[in-house]
């Protein structure tokens, strides 16, 4: 038995062979196996794409006929979670764009086994979240006489976050100038500056430096939330920091993972990135209701990684890899293409769609891909002669 | 195209272009130009920047003068309308080539500027040049020992980047040498340069003469040039500043005669007459030994006339314009956006053989044929060549003439000649023909044609179908193909294509024919599949129908069946006894219906289950699949064909409509939802009194606010759940509104109980209607109120009627709707251009890679497994049934 699927190992794709291997009957005689894989590799030939085939235009096709079903729809709520995501086309175009920020940015986080059966779910997903300094105070007040900053600190919130004075000394402490003394009592947290001549916009400036200060958690995590999802909890995040989020303890870097497709791409390289690029603009695709194939997903995702870094499908990313002249022209910008291309003094070899369209010619896909080899009536009769 | 790119095209010049020789005979007779034949086929374009020697080499005539035409309108020697430079009035003949008009291509001019001029278009890089090379000696300021090193760098610039950015790197090691101040070769001292916008050169608040400007470039030795990634045969950088220009030719601004039989030129015309006009003016100026201040200006304003006349829309320029006021189209602008030469003409084309008319459905049309009007008929021909075995049959079209169907309009000589079919030369038409001359007859019943439907999204909506000749005025389709056109009949129009050569035919047979096409590329499904009636008509005939014999017969023979053997020899006959006599006696097949239940074909009876969406739609199900899979594609079009029409003849026997008593609920079922409706709203006011009170407990993260809406929302929308659960329960699952919510046809439950229940509440952005006035949505409401009606809560069914406010507010979210469409459409039309664009020449290559144009492998294997979508059973290889089959 087991030779026999040996012997179509190599032959089969890994997930085809994995699927005949467990829907074929133990009990099945060599014989009939093998005469069931000779039939699934008839069948399989035949589903294969053939050479020239224009698979790539396929690709747009199936991605952009859709985009006109999509709906513009920006916020989605994502189940009970109520956190706003972008979704629809507007993520679509935000993926294949390229774009450096994600305008929704949001982590999925997978934490390791005592942790993602619960235990202390709601604590771990709080010293996650980044917590500013403007989130632990209730008031602040300018003395402006003194030079002194006073912020109402609010105790009971401190506590349930678990900031102590001593933290919450030195992250102030580290963040600010020189020249202020800091003085922790009771509710309150006292700023002193020493040189009284500060003037009034400087210390405006301190305070609102002061709000911004990171007290505790992990940066850029805006909100939490624990979910269950299956037989275990996660913690989805708004707010996105992969590499740190890593580092920690109870997080499962194996399948913790963002939205965020360059901070992928930096942290865990380009093959990453591209599984992200296929699974978001899968995820939305399937939000909509649509049924598109992976593989156009998977074609897209490749065109945009091939170089080793992530480029969007734009006049600065992939187009601008285009080795035709006119076919970049063709896209946008055309003059500025010409222009470099005179400089330069690049040939355009007319080997791709563009540029032979332009100049009346057959396209190289497809049925204009082959050449026939012929001699026709009137070389036969030149060649005999030659001969003779 | 812009003079500052020559093209060389290097042709393979294999063949000669063979030309007709003249028969003065013929020449009379012929009506039409001779059909031109490709002999060559261009291999390569080289880009690259036209020197002034190429330039006085390519002009046939040198241009002096900027009048156009003399007393007698005839084209001035030496003006900008030479005939030297081509022929764009009918009679004359071009001086350079002999060709008349349509013939001769047109050939360029040039003239000798008086002073060098800074091409607009080169500024930027004369700049980056200026900047990093040295003033004296012409080198750049890079020291000999370290140009190796940087050229390395730049090119790795270049090659992860583009030659722009090269450019820019190169002033940067300048600057991180610390070269910048004095030349490392010679030892001068440099000065700071800077660009007065547009056209003007500063060197220490000097202006630098575009004299020296060009001397200084010229000294700048050609190894020095790879710094900059110019290549020196392609360009010397004091090419960039012109001292001859080149004068397009005429046959590229044609001048065009109005009514009254005044000239109208072009605007390159105009533009080229300032510059030869103030051109001429700066000789004269400079010959007569003018002070300096009056050359100075006419240099400038020469300066801005071949800077408009490149491009008209430079930033700190005014445009140049027409007496009436608006801008000048020169150079940049034909070429550049979606209406210029490349996208508008090079990048897509105009057909002759095409026809557009209003679309109309007509199901008895097979799916693969489209109806033509006669009179469209009538003037689309196909050309067929004639030889011994068919001279007879085309004799008659000829015979017919053109006004006649099936009729001729045209015959083709051997030797290329066009001769048009009329009355008079009917006769001798037909006596010459003889085979070897091609006939264009009209279009007739099975011809291939193409039928397209924009906007083409994807490649289903351009099909080959075959002709059927019909009476009327419309271009007629089966219904079951608007889905992959995404067509209706509330007036859409499609074009038609008649392939005209063998090879066009053979191409739109094999690949493109509606039934080769029927898997989607997409999602590896059918795409056509039955709509609408279609459907209702199998889900009423499978479910619960039994008929007589005699009408079962009856039904059958009026959709094309006449072997009646498959149905069972008794008296009464249900319907999926009747539905079976579709499907061959061999298929098997278990599937699932929309709510749930087990649909079982067995050998070709469908025993359980009835049809309705899930199986005859486009899109789901694997019915029509597995049929495809399993007989072919000619058999699956026919079957959905015969499918199709069964369902509408059912209907027309049965009846169906929809009426209001649809929507009727009992007594009791009125009241429970007004109850239900009455529940929620207090409820929310219950919601509203405790956020009032501040007793309201907040969700985290969220604000008090957020929580109530929130809340409501929650309230309201279980109670309209709760109605349409009421409405689903308390209609008729036979009425014909239920029925075709059922069946998947059209609609849905929602529908239903929106018309006889609740509309329900109005969303915005998932949240309830907030806009409008201060406080409040419309004024009248109070300010501050929260009820559910003031916030866009729809209580009464469309059947009872909405109040005002109601009214409003459901307006209000189809505006918002309205919107949402109009803004996506151009949003994910662009997002396809780019993508089209990006990923067009990408193909599968012979070894299973995908490449790119220049055969960069993009994937190893095709998605991982190589299969072809359109070829899979929704994207995967079906294993269970090869090995049941095979088992």
């Amino acid at each position: 038995m087991s030779n026999v699927f040996k012997d179509y190992e190599d032959k089969f794709p890994k997930n085809i062979m994995e699927g005949l291997k467990a829907y074929i009957p133990k009990d099945t005689s060599e014989t009939k196996t093998r005469k069931i894989l000779e039939e699934a590799w008839k069948e399989y030939q035949e589903a294969c794409v053939e050479a020239g085939e224009c698979v790539g235009l396929v690709a747009a096709e199936s991605i952009g006929e859709p985009g006109t079903q999509m709906t513009l729809n920006t916020f989605h709520f994502s189940g009970v979670a109520e956190m706003n995501v972008t979704m629809g086309l507007p993520r679509i175009i935000e993926i294949l764009d390229g774009r450096k920020k994600a305008s929704t940015p949001m982590m999925e986080i997978y934490l390791k086994k005592p942790y993602s059966a619960g235990k202390d779910i709601r604590k771990v997903a709080l010293s996650i979240k980044e917590t500013l300094f403007s989130e632990v105070a209730t008031g602040f007040s300018i003395n402006i006489a003194e030079g002194v900053i006073e912020a109402q600190l609010d105790r009971e919130k401190m506590k349930d976050i678990g900031i102590t004075d001593a933290i919450l000394g030195k992250q102030v402490g580290n963040h600010l100038k020189k020249g202020y003394t800091l003085r922790i009592s009771g509710d309150s947290m006292i700023l002193k500056c020493r040189s009284k001549e500060e003037a009034l916009n400087e210390l405006y400036k301190a305070k609102e430096k002061i709000k911004t200060i990171h007290l505790k958690g992990v940066k850029d995590i805006s909100q939490v939330l624990p979910v269950r999802r299956g037989e275990e909890y996660i913690i989805i995040t708004a707010g996105s920091n992969l590499r740190d989020m890593l580092q920690l303890e109870e997080v499962d870097s194996s399948r913790t993972t963002t939205n965020n497709i360059f901070e992928i791409a930096e942290v865990l390289g380009i093959e990453a990135a591209r599984q992200a690029i296929i699974n978001e603009v899968f995820k939305v695709i399937e939000s909509q209701g649509l049924n598109v194939d992976v593989r156009h997903i998977m074609l897209v995702a490749d065109t945009m990684c091939t170089s080793g870094m992530v480029k969007g499908i734009t006049r600065y990313g992939v187009v601008s890899e285009k080795s035709s002249v006119l076919a970049r022209a063709s896209f946008e910008t055309p003059i500025r293409h010409l222009i470099n291309a005179s400089l330069v003094g690049e040939t355009d070899n007319l080997n791709s769609v563009v540029e032979n369209v332009m100049l009346n010619q057959p396209i190289p896909v497809g049925t204009g891909l082959p050449g026939l080899v012929t001699t026709l009536k009137s070389e036969k009769k030149k060649d005999a002669k030659e001969s003779n | 195209m812009a003079e500052e790119e020559k093209q060389v095209m290097k042709e393979e010049t294999t063949e000669k272009p063979v030309e007709t020789p003249e028969n003065k005979e013929a020449k009379e007779e012929r009506i039409e130009a001779t059909e031109q034949y490709v002999q060559k086929r261009v291999k390569s374009i080289v880009f690259s920047v036209l020197s002034p020697k190429m330039i006085k080499e390519m002009a046939s005539a040198k241009i002096v003068t900027p009048e156009l035409y003399d007393k007698e309108g005839y084209p001035v020697d030496g003006g900008l309308m030479d005939i030297r430079l081509g022929v764009i009035d009918p009679g004359l003949r071009c001086k350079t080539c002999g060709s008349k008009l349509k013939e001769c291509v047109g050939h360029f001019g040039y003239i000798e500027l008086a002073r060098p001029i800074i091409h607009i278009k080169f500024v930027s890089i004369i700049l980056n040049i200026l900047r990093s090379v040295c003033r004296d000696c012409g080198r750049v300021l890079i020291p000999e020992s370290k140009i190796e090193a940087a050229k390395q760098k730049l090119d790795k610039v270049e090659e992860e980047t583009n030659a722009e950015t090269r450019r820019k790197e190169v002033k940067s090691i300048i600057a991180s040498l610390k070269t910048i101040n004095k030349c490392p070769h010679c030892k001068a001292t440099q000065q700071k340069i800077v660009l007065d916008k547009p056209t003007t050169f500063m060197e220490n608040e000097k202006r630098i003469s575009p004299i020296e400007i060009r001397a200084r470039l010229e000294k700048i030795p050609d190894s020095d040039l790879e710094v900059f990634g110019l290549n020196p045969k392609a360009v010397r950088p004091e090419w960039t500043v012109l001292t001859v220009m080149p004068i397009p030719p005429v046959t590229m601004r044609p001048s065009i005669t109005l009514e009254s039989g005044e000239r109208s030129e072009d605007d390159l015309t105009h533009k080229l007459g300032d510059i030869v006009r103030i051109n001429q003016r700066l000789f004269e100026n400079i010959n007569a030994g003018a002070p300096e201040i009056i050359v100075e200006d006419l240099w400038d304003l020469l300066q801005y006339h071949i800077t408009t006349f490149f491009d008209n829309d430079v930033a700190q320029l005014p445009p140049a314009r027409h007496r009436s006021g608006q801008p000048l189209k020169t150079i940049t602008e034909r070429i550049k956006s979606k209406e210029g030469r490349i996208r508008h003409n090079l990048a897509g084309k105009r057909t002759n053989f095409s026809a557009r008319t209003v679309i109309s459905p007509d199901p008895m049309l097979a799916l693969n044929e489209v109806g033509v009007p006669d009179i469209i008929a009538m003037k689309l021909t196909v050309p067929e060549r004639v030889n011994e075995w068919n001279k007879a049959h085309l004799k008659k079209f000829v015979e017919n003439g053109s006004n006649k169907y099936p009729g001729a309009n045209y015959i083709i000589r051997p030797d290329g000649k066009k001769k048009k079919i009329t009355d008079e030369t009917k006769e001798a038409s037909l006596e010459e023909l003889q085979p070897g001359y091609v006939v264009e007859r009209h279009l007739m019943d099975g011809d291939v044609a193409i039928f397209n439907r924009q906007p083409s999204l994807h490649r289903m909506s351009m099909m080959c179908h075959r002709v059927r000749v019909l009476p009327g005025r419309t271009l007629r389709l089966n219904p079951a193909v608007c889905h992959p056109y995404n067509a209706d009949f509330d007036g859409d129009e499609m074009n038609l294509h008649i392939p005209q050569t063998e090879e066009a035919r053979a191409e739109a047979e094999i690949l493109m024919e509606v039934q080769t096409q029927l898997i989607s590329p997409r999602y590896g499904l059918s795409v056509i599949g039955c709509v609408q009636d279609a459907i209702s008509g199998n889900y009423i005939l499978t479910r619960n129908m039994e008929i007589t014999r005699d009408q079962a017969i009856e039904l059958l023979a009026s959709i094309g069946i006449v072997d009646f053997s498959k149905l069972p020899r008794k008296e009464k006959i249900s319907g999926q006894e009747v539905f079976s006599a579709l499907i061959p006696e061999d298929f098997n097949f278990t599937g699932k219906t929309r709510d749930g239940t087990e649909v079982v074909i067995k050998n070709g009876k469908l025993t359980e289950g009835h049809m309705d969406r899930n199986n005859l739609g486009e899109g789901s199900g694997l019915l029509l699949r597995n049929i495809h899979k399993r007989y072919g594609k000619d058999f699956a079009i026919d079957f959905l064909g015969k499918v199709f029409r069964l369902g509408i003849e059912v209907l027309l026997r049965v009846g169906f409509t929809v009426a209001s008593s649809d929507t009727d609920l009992p007594e009791d079922a009125r009241k429970n939802i007004s109850e239900t409706l009455r529940i929620a709203e207090e409820q929310v006011n219950e919601l509203i009194d405790l956020y009032h009170n501040n007793k309201l407990e907040t969700f985290p993260g969220k604000t008090l606010q957020e929580t109530l809406e929130l809340k409501i929302l929650e309230v309201l929308n279980k109670a309209r759940n709760e109605t349409g659960a009421l409405v689903a329960k308390h209609a008729s699952p036979d009425s014909h509104t239920m029925l075709m919510a059922n069946s998947g046809a059209r609609g849905n439950l929602l529908n239903l109980a929106q018309m006889a229940a609740c509309v329900g509440q109005q969303a915005m952005r998932g949240k309830r209607i907030e806009k409008g006035y201060a406080d409040r949505t419309l004024s009248c409401f109070k300010k501050g109120d929260l009820s559910p009606a003031s916030r866009g809560f729809i209580k009464n069914g469309f059947k009872t009627g909405l109040e005002p406010h109601e009214f409003f507010f459901g307006a209000i979210t189809g505006r918002d709707s309205l919107m949402d469409t109009a803004l996506r459409t151009p949003k994910s039309g662009y997002l396809y251009r780019r993508l089209a664009n990006a990923m067009q020449d990408l193909k599968a290559e012979y070894d299973g890679t995908i490449r790119d144009s220049a055969k960069r492998i993009v994937q190893f294997e095709y998605g991982e497994d190589r299969l072809d979508v359109s070829k899979s059973e929704n994207g995967t290889l079906n294993i269970k049934r090869i090995i049941k089959t095979h088992l």
